[in-house]
């Protein structure tokens, strides 16, 4: 089996979209308290959450049709992602590392269609 | 000859064993919910909708498998940190990548070359990388 690109696109797409996810969960995990009722009035929370069943669902439809050697190791592009949003100068030698990792997987030539 | 008895250990570093093997069990957990899911895909027909997808999460039961072990491994890797430390644990979380890769070319005869080998390689690397900063 071959890897489609439009599968590497929706698994790169669903971590874009978890890495959201992650960053509505941080936020909403700030404006929690001790009460059931600010649980359930928190909409940065039921977002993060949102966004990282939205992420799954992404994950699934990418993962259907192409190797999973390929397509599994591509999850960690959402560290990058949830990284640049934070991004200072001293992390960028992090998203090297992760974003080089991501092309030598992508790239490979008798895995992937691209 | 003179028998050298080893230091007896401490209870932090018998913790620290303790967390490593629970997140240990969390890589083939992940790894067995990889598979699952790869083999629940097959059941949502040839061309399902974004909804069909999430509906299918819930009602696959090879799907809804590999999510629940995601969470049992979810919930197994927050134990481990309550005993051992992120900068140690995080980085042996990513042998998951290790086994599925294995999975992957043994269950479903996925190929293998060097590019991907070195692929996993560096994101275990970057991974120890990154415990290591959030130690200096």
């Amino acid at each position: 089996m071959k890897t489609p690109l439009v599968s590497v696109a929706w698994v790169v797409l669903g971590t874009v979209i978890g890495s959201f996810g992650a960053v509505f969960l941080k936020i909403g995990a700030g404006h929690l308290s001790r009460n059931l009722k600010s649980l359930l009035s928190n909409w940065r929370l039921a977002l993060g959450i949102g966004l990282y069943l939205l992420s799954s669902v992404f994950y699934v439809i990418g993962v259907r049709n192409g190797e999973l050697s390929v397509l599994y190791p591509m999850v960690s592009l959402g560290s990058v992602w949830t990284l640049l949003r934070w991004h200072r100068p001293s992390n960028s030698g992090r998203v090297f590392k992760v974003v080089t990792t991501w092309q030598l997987v992508a790239w490979s030539p008798k895995s992937a269609q691209i | 000859m003179p028998t050298v008895e080893a230091p007896p250990k401490t209870e932090s570093s018998k913790r620290q064993g303790r967390a490593m093997l629970a997140v240990l069990l969390c890589t083939f957990i992940n790894a067995a919910s990889q598979a699952f899911i790869k083999l629940g895909t097959a059941s949502l027909g040839l061309h399902p909708t974004m909804l069909e997808t999430a509906v299918g999460i819930v009602t696959k039961p090879l799907l809804f498998a590999g999510y629940a072990l995601l969470g049992v491994s979810t919930v197994l890797f927050v134990l481990a940190l309550r005993k051992g430390d992120l900068s140690l644990l995080y980085p042996v979380l990513t042998l998951g990548y290790v086994w599925v890769t294995v999975l992957s070319v043994v269950m479903f005869h996925d190929s293998m070359n060097p590019f991907k080998i070195a692929g996993v390689a560096v994101i275990i690397s970057g991974v120890a990388v990154l415990g290591g900063a959030s130690n200096a």
